[in-house]
């Protein structure tokens, strides 16, 4: 099958001019990111994560300023020079601390609020509205106040109000920080759901590597602005020595594997279970 | 046996507005306890403890401190014995640097001079925020701003140290920083109270577990026994470490909770030791 490039980086560097003398944030970044993938970005704070997941919607350049080199073309439209009302329409965002997005009285009127911004007509937002809300799970609670809601039900809710907006690329920045184990789960799902069953493009900052092996299809590591892995989660967690070295966490259970391996118990081959379920076939005859 | 240093009685929280946060908790904490506490959003986790240092007066119930009862303390009088880390550090930060924001505490309760500069000395260390030092809280990125927050109750030596969600939105970096000042407190003497949603934490550096639901405390324990507890844990939507949920699954006896894992370390030395024999 033909895969379509949905986001195309090339020699990607960007600083924030306010940091003078410091470090370019990102630097020569290239990446494509095909239509229907669920990408995770992974890396410690500072590394890049955020500053990339700006690019993807023209917030950088066009309302933080800085000295931006290279390009980035999403859905054929270079981010650069269109105004980011109009890129609204391609990629929704939602950020780490959903209470910091609400601003409406009712849950109905927050998921409205972008639609509003993009000149969507009154019947076309009714239509919408309790569409949105209903893929995440949050239908009958229109007339709610999003105060009211659990920290799960927010981050869901600031994912409806993003996908209201109808866009083919959802960016998530850390979605999952502030909510329980529940919270996160919902927000792990309603985000693989959307991927699965509509092929929206996904692309997810997230520390929780355990669930990224078990969600994403992509896994882009970076270290001090730079890509320095991307591949499949099982490529990509194989790496276990650059991940301590870059002093990131892996899955346990790859921890473990490498662990094992390392005491002469066992030998993977390089290939680490990365996955809950892949490490109980790996290890039932091992340790069962 | 000795006194808790924090006894609460009878303790019921309503809200202005007749929200039940809490429902009838009745906890006795011993002198360097290291607890966590852990319950879905809502449960009234950060309710409970915002009542250990009188930010929150009991609708009815008593809390004690050391055998006393904490109803007549202000807030300001309580700030020596509980220090409370924000899981929010902009509801704590107010000084224009970070050192001003270090010695602030200290100064407050009157430690003399000499041992405020000794304290912060400690402080910017462990923490290292040496570079900080005279950068404003609001300027430096939201994970370290958080440090800070921690650094500047450390400073002020209380012997509870209350620190809500300490590892929300960190990275791994700074997430050890958090398991290594719980592990000094440790050391030092403290008790340490941690309501926290990070798993990991909870099974590798904390002594004993409360978990909260709908406004009670519904278990009390050590972290094993609640890691072992499927029926508990799914009750109120809680997910043990992966590595946890690994043994238990590998386990050959269904009722043997020692061999249950609470972390990689301790998971691959028993099965060095098992190898061995």
């Amino acid at each position: 099958m033909d895969r379509k490039p949905i986001i195309e980086i090339k020699d990607l560097t960007f600083s924030y001019t306010t940091k003078t003398a410091s470090e370019p944030a990102i630097r020569d970044i290239n990446l494509t990111i095909y239509e229907g993938e669920y990408v995770a970005l992974v890396g410690l704070n500072g590394s890049g994560k955020t500053t990339l997941q700006l690019c993807l919607n023209g917030v950088i350049p066009n309302m933080t300023g800085g000295d931006y080199i290279g390009t980035v073309m999403v859905e054929g439209k270079d981010t650069y020079d269109t105004p980011v009302r109009e890129m609204a329409k391609t990629v929704g965002m939602v950020f780490d601390n959903p209470a910091f997005q609400m601003s409406q009285m009712f849950v109905a009127e927050e998921v409205a609020l972008g639609m509003e911004s993009l000149g969507v007509s009154h019947d076309e937002m009714h239509e919408r509205v309790p569409k949105a809300l209903q893929l995440v799970g949050l239908e009958g609670l229109e007339d709610r106040s999003p105060f009211e809601l659990s920290g799960g039900q927010q981050q869901r809710l600031a994912i409806a109000s993003a996908l209201a907006m109808e866009p083919k690329i959802l960016v998530m920045d850390e979605p999952t920080s502030n909510v329980d184990p529940i919270g996160k789960e919902e927000i792990f799902s309603v985000a693989e759901k959307l991927n699965r069953e509509r092929n929206m493009t996904v692309v997810m900052a997230e520390h929780e590597v355990e669930v990224i092996a078990a969600y994403a299809n992509r896994v882009v590591v970076m270290d001090k602005g730079r890509i320095v892995f991307n591949g499949t989660p099982q490529e990509v967690f194989s790496h276990v020595e650059d991940f301590h070295r870059m002093k990131l966490r892996l899955p346990q259970v790859t921890e473990f594997a490498y662990q094992l391996e390392k005491e002469g118990v066992a030998n993977f081959h390089g290939v680490y279970p990365i996955t809950l379920g892949e490490a109980e076939t790996a290890f039932k005859d091992l340790l069962g | 046996m000795a006194t808790p240093i924090l006894k609460v009685e009878n303790l019921q929280h309503v809200y202005p507005g007749g929200v039940v946060a809490l429902r009838d908790v009745n906890l006795e904490i011993k002198p360097a306890e290291i607890v966590g506490i852990i319950g879905q959003n809502g449960s009234g986790k950060t309710t409970l403890v915002k009542h250990f240092n009188n930010l929150l007066k009991p609708t009815s119930g008593k809390i004690y401190f050391n055998g006393d009862d904490t109803a007549p303390l202000t807030v300001q009088q309580m700030s020596k014995n509980v220090g409370y880390v924000y899981q929010n550090p902009n509801q704590q930060l107010f000084a224009r640097t970070v050192q001003a924001e270090l010695e602030f505490g200290p100064r407050n309760l009157g430690v003399s001079e000499e041992e405020i500069k000794e304290r912060c000395e400690n402080a910017v260390e462990f923490f290292g925020l040496q570079e900080l030092r005279e950068k404003h809280p609001y300027r430096i990125g939201f994970p370290l701003r958080k440090l800070v927050g921690m650094a500047s109750i450390y400073t002020m030596k209380p012997a509870v140290f209350i620190l809500d969600e300490p590892t929300t939105g960190q990275d791994n970096v700074t997430t050890q920083t958090v398991y290594r000042l719980i592990r000094r407190l440790r050391e030092e003497g403290a008790t340490v109270i941690c309501v926290a949603h990070d798993m990991i934490l909870l099974a590798e550096v904390v002594d004993r577990l409360i978990v909260m639901r709908d406004s009670l405390v519904i278990a009390d324990g050590l972290p094993r026994d609640i890691f072992s507890d499927h029926k508990l844990l799914s009750s109120t939507h809680l997910i043990p470490p992966q590595i946890t949920e690994l043994s238990q699954r590998m386990r050959k006896n269904e009722a043997d909770s020692s061999q249950i894992y609470l972390s990689v370390d301790e998971y691959l030395s028993a099965v060095k030791k098992s190898r061995a024999k």
